[in-house]
């Protein structure tokens, strides 16, 4: 059995998971402070690809990254290559898919926090920076671990766009979803239902691993509570 | 002056303006819940930004409207006692002392003598949620004294504690204060908290400053009604001055003020336990109809409707210990009096 989708699908999931934290905790953090107009058009907008079908978001992502579209065209004339149908291309997609998850669950939770705690932190002396880092993000840490497990699964099981975007090609393209709907087509249901249980497996042991973190948590740190 | 502060800003409808000045004294910030108290708090801390003014603390300015001058809350060097402590909850009462410690060098000295001063060494490796309120309360002030401030703010300090532990605290608290050399602000809505504790009150009525008091002007001679009320008075009607007494229309009554009455006199105020029953033939004494009889848990409280009252006068309120209203006679109808002395002159 050919491993490769199953190493593909994970880096893809990694790498869009660590851009999207980062991404999503910027947003959420910054956009909070924003007046409330500007907030409202912000937060519809880019909560969009949540609702919208994969297939919509590839649509639209490619219409912007496509070789002969503006921005994809700039790239391959200045760089020399495409930004679509590689095995990377698809890192677009789950970004763009999965950071709403992010962006909302951390919004959530910095919402709820005390900003008592952050003046606190500057009436003592710390600067913003160490208010962030130390108190507002230990604080949001549930809020902050939901949104990232979230937006790992959702980038995991990303298929509509993916498949528009890097499309299916054995060994260079090919994830995990994109493998089964192949396999399926292809009448191939032993190859596919092989996939779709090593899927379950890393999804349940993924789930597992956040309810223990959890409960650790919950023995340990009794957080909140003031 | 150690502390100089004279801003304005406006929130919605709400219009705040303040101007006070202290020394390094425990200064009172006095005003019913919502009149701008705790915004007043956080323009000084640095939390909020006023439209326009100044605010100088021993000799630094911290905010100048006009020079274009605002200090960050880091630079302000101003400990802020929040209603809720905010503490963090994510760590130990010793990590939340060391984060307040500037000089890294000093950082574990300062915290352990900060956990010995205010007896907090069994619990320093809990976390706020595992302790008592009244150790919340020592965390958070041994937390503000780490950061040495210049001046430290109180923001209703006893509002998160039931009133049984507050009495204790309260005594602990200005313990502390007595040895802070700077300048203590102390906001409060309770009046007693503020006799206690300070001996000058700043009187806030609905975002305005009404000036510094020492606490005999406030509660024997008060000139403002705002002031009158949040020293307790309840009693208070419109006032003509008539040479050395005043007429009071709404109640028909005209009371000797034993001295000359300024014209400009436009209200009384009139403590409730200073209305007393008196004699029929007493100097002053007039007759009222009993509207209303409340027991209270010491006291009574009589409702009275003075004989001469226009049809919808509010009721002048008595209060007296529950035995001399057990031995009035005639429950129905009283004669009352009240003495030249108790009777507020207000603008």
């Amino acid at each position: 059995m050919d491993w490769y989708p199953l190493y593909n699908s994970l880096r893809i999931a990694a790498i869009s998971t660590v851009a999207v934290f980062f991404l999503g905790i910027f947003a959420a953090y910054y956009i909070a402070k924003l007046p409330r107009l500007v907030k409202g058009v912000l937060d519809v907008v880019l909560t969009l690809p949540l609702v919208l079908p994969p297939t919509v978001v590839g649509w639209l992502l490619l219409c912007l990254l496509g070789p002969k579209r503006p921005l994809g065209a700039w790239v391959l004339e200045t760089f020399g290559f495409k930004l679509v149908m590689t095995w990377w291309s698809a890192i677009f997609a789950t970004v763009v898919v999965a950071f709403p998850l992010m962006y909302r669950t951390a919004r959530g939770a910095f919402e709820s926090f005390d900003h008592n705690l952050a003046d606190a932190g500057r009436t003592l002396g710390r600067s913003n920076t160490w208010v962030f880092w130390r108190v507002q993000m230990p604080v949001c840490k549930q809020g902050i671990l939901a949104g990232t497990v979230l937006a790992f699964a959702r980038a995991l099981g990303e298929y509509g766009a993916t498949s528009m975007i890097a499309g299916y090609t054995p060994g260079r393209t090919a994830t995990i979803s994109t493998t089964v709907y192949q396999l399926w087509r292809t009448n191939d249901d032993i190859g596919a239902l092989k996939w779709v249980l090593v899927n379950m497996a890393i999804s349940a042991v993924f789930l597992l691993a956040v309810n223990l973190l959890e409960t650790r948590q919950r023995q340990t740190g009794k957080g909140g509570g003031r | 002056m150690a502390l100089s502060v004279d801003i304005r800003k406006k929130m919605g409808d709400f219009q705040l303006k303040v101007r006070f000045e202290a020394e390094n004294e425990c200064l009172a910030l006095l005003g019913a819940s919502g009149c701008g108290k705790s915004v007043t708090l956080r323009c000084i801390a640095g939390i909020l930004t006023p439209d326009e003014g100044k605010i100088v603390l021993n000799g630094v300015t911290l905010f100048d409207s006009a020079a274009k001058i605002n200090l960050p809350p880091q630079k302000r060097n101003v400990g802020y006692l929040f209603q809720q402590y905010a503490l963090f909850p994510n760590m130990t009462v010793r990590q939340n002392i060391a984060a307040a410690v500037r000089d890294k060098q000093r950082r574990k000295e300062v915290t352990e003598e900060k956990l010995r001063q205010f007896r907090l060494e069994e619990v320093a490796d809990k976390r706020p949620g595992q302790i008592s309120g009244g150790q919340q309360q020592r965390t958070a002030l041994a937390r503000i004294l780490a950061s040495e401030p210049k001046a430290i703010l109180l923001d209703e300090p006893f509002s998160a504690l039931d009133s049984y532990l507050k009495y204790q605290l309260e005594v602990e608290l200005a313990e502390t204060l007595e040895q802070f050399p700077g300048t203590v602000l102390w906001v409060s809505h309770d009046r007693g908290e503020v006799f206690r504790n300070c001996r000058r009150v700043c009187v806030l009525d609905r975002g305005q400053s009404q000036g510094a008091f020492t606490l005999r002007e406030l509660f024997h001679e008060p000139v403002t009604e705002a002031a009158a009320r949040l020293s307790g008075c309840k009693n208070y009607a419109d006032a003509v001055s008539k040479g050395t007494s005043v007429f009071l229309p709404e109640w028909g009554l005209t009371l000797d003020c034993g001295k000359e009455v300024p014209p400009d006199i436009r209200r009384v105020g009139i403590r409730s336990h200073h209305v007393a029953m008196a004699a029929a033939d007493a100097p002053g004494a007039f007759r009222c109809e009993v509207q209303r009889v409340i027991q209270d848990v010491f006291i009574t409280i009589v409702l009275l409707r003075p004989e001469n009252a226009v049809p919808d006068a509010s009721p002048l309120r008595m209060e007296l210990d529950r035995e001399d209203w057990a031995k009035a006679e005639d429950k129905n109808y009283v004669w009352a009096a009240i003495q030249p002395r108790d009777i507020l002159l207000l603008k």
